[in-house]
């Protein structure tokens, strides 16, 4: 009872070393899987391009979770977690300016 | 044992969390800094919006599927996702309070991310003398625009974390020294992402259309 108490409780402390690090080795490695998607399904033409592109930006989508979740530690931080409002805040204004942008101007010129 | 903990756990709180966040002034310095990489993600979404209205307007020059080569955006990916990775170890080596091991992790993302920026200027090079110049047509002004611009903020990150490393192989691993390793690795990893969107909107979209 009390070791499984110390284990959940010690969770943050520097004697985590090896747990920690397998974090930063998953992460790599799954960011490399995801990069190798993206890159064979491009390079080998294997679909179509608009399915390619939903597919790609997908797996980009998830590159973001990998980086924030993995590397960046946004799940820490001091007091109510404040930067996630800005982060996703700045995620909906990024998207919606680029996203809105094909679409707006598809309407007058030859935007594929 | 267990009794024990519940009485300690809440002045365990401060020292429980990791050394960049135990002092607030640190703490408001990173939120900050996260409020900054918000503002960032605009300016890219801005020129990603650019270049995704303008990539087909070649003008009869360069197209993309012309002018990017496969191996070398493959070889700047790989180096970029590894810097990345390398950079997370260095903010691993800092909480492990290992400063020879920050220092090397802080080594070798900056030498990554010299190679990173030497590829995309010889990249940027051999365009241009291939008559693929910003001034080419609007698909190049937008490409060399956002492009560059991430090339540019890398190269300021570089400088950045060999201000830092000097800093702590001069002051060691302090509160504020954390707090400054920590930001600089945010910086680095969210350029990974935004080149994970340069691969696939620009590269790799180029070469497929």
């Amino acid at each position: 009872m009390s070791t499984s108490t110390d284990k959940l409780t010690q969770g943050n402390g520097p004697s985590h070393a090896k747990h920690r690090s397998g974090q930063y080795v998953l992460g790599y490695l799954l960011s490399l899987v995801l990069t190798a998607i993206s890159f064979a399904l491009a390079l080998t033409h294997a679909m179509h391009v608009a399915p390619l592109m939903i597919v790609m930006t997908i797996l980009a989508g998830f590159q973001i979770v990998v980086q924030l979740f993995f590397f960046m530690h946004v799940t820490e931080g001091d007091g109510p977690p404040y930067h996630s409002l800005a982060l996703i805040l700045g995620l909906i204004f990024t998207f919606a300016i680029a996203l809105m942008s094909v679409w707006i101007m598809g309407f007058g010129s030859q935007v594929s | 044992m267990a009794v024990a903990h519940t009485t300690v756990a809440p002045h365990q709180h401060v020292a429980d969390k990791p050394l960049e966040y135990q002092n607030p002034v640190q703490s408001v310095k990173i939120l900050g800094f996260w409020i900054f990489l918000a503002t960032d993600m605009l300016l890219f979404g801005c020129l990603f919006a650019t270049y995704l209205v303008l990539r087909t307007h070649t003008d009869g020059g360069p197209t993309p599927h012309d002018i990017f080569d496969v191996r070398g955006f493959t070889i700047e990916t790989f180096v970029l996702l590894t810097s990345s990775f390398t950079g997370g170890m260095s903010t691993l080596a800092m909480r492990n309070g290992n400063k020879r091991q920050l220092l090397t992790w802080l080594i070798v993302t900056i030498a990554l991310g010299l190679t990173f920026v030497g590829f995309e200027a010889s990249e940027f090079v051999s365009d241009a003398l291939r008559g693929a110049t910003m001034q080419r047509s609007a698909f190049l002004s937008a490409f060399f625009t956002l492009v560059g611009t991430h090339g540019t903020h890398v190269s300021i990150g570089i400088i950045w974390m060999i201000v830092t490393a000097i800093q702590v192989a001069k002051k060691g691993i302090n509160p504020i020294s954390a707090r400054k390793v920590f930001v600089v690795n945010l910086y680095w990893h969210f350029l990974d992402v935004v080149w994970v969107f340069i691969f696939t909107v620009v590269y790799l979209s180029g070469v497929v259309m």
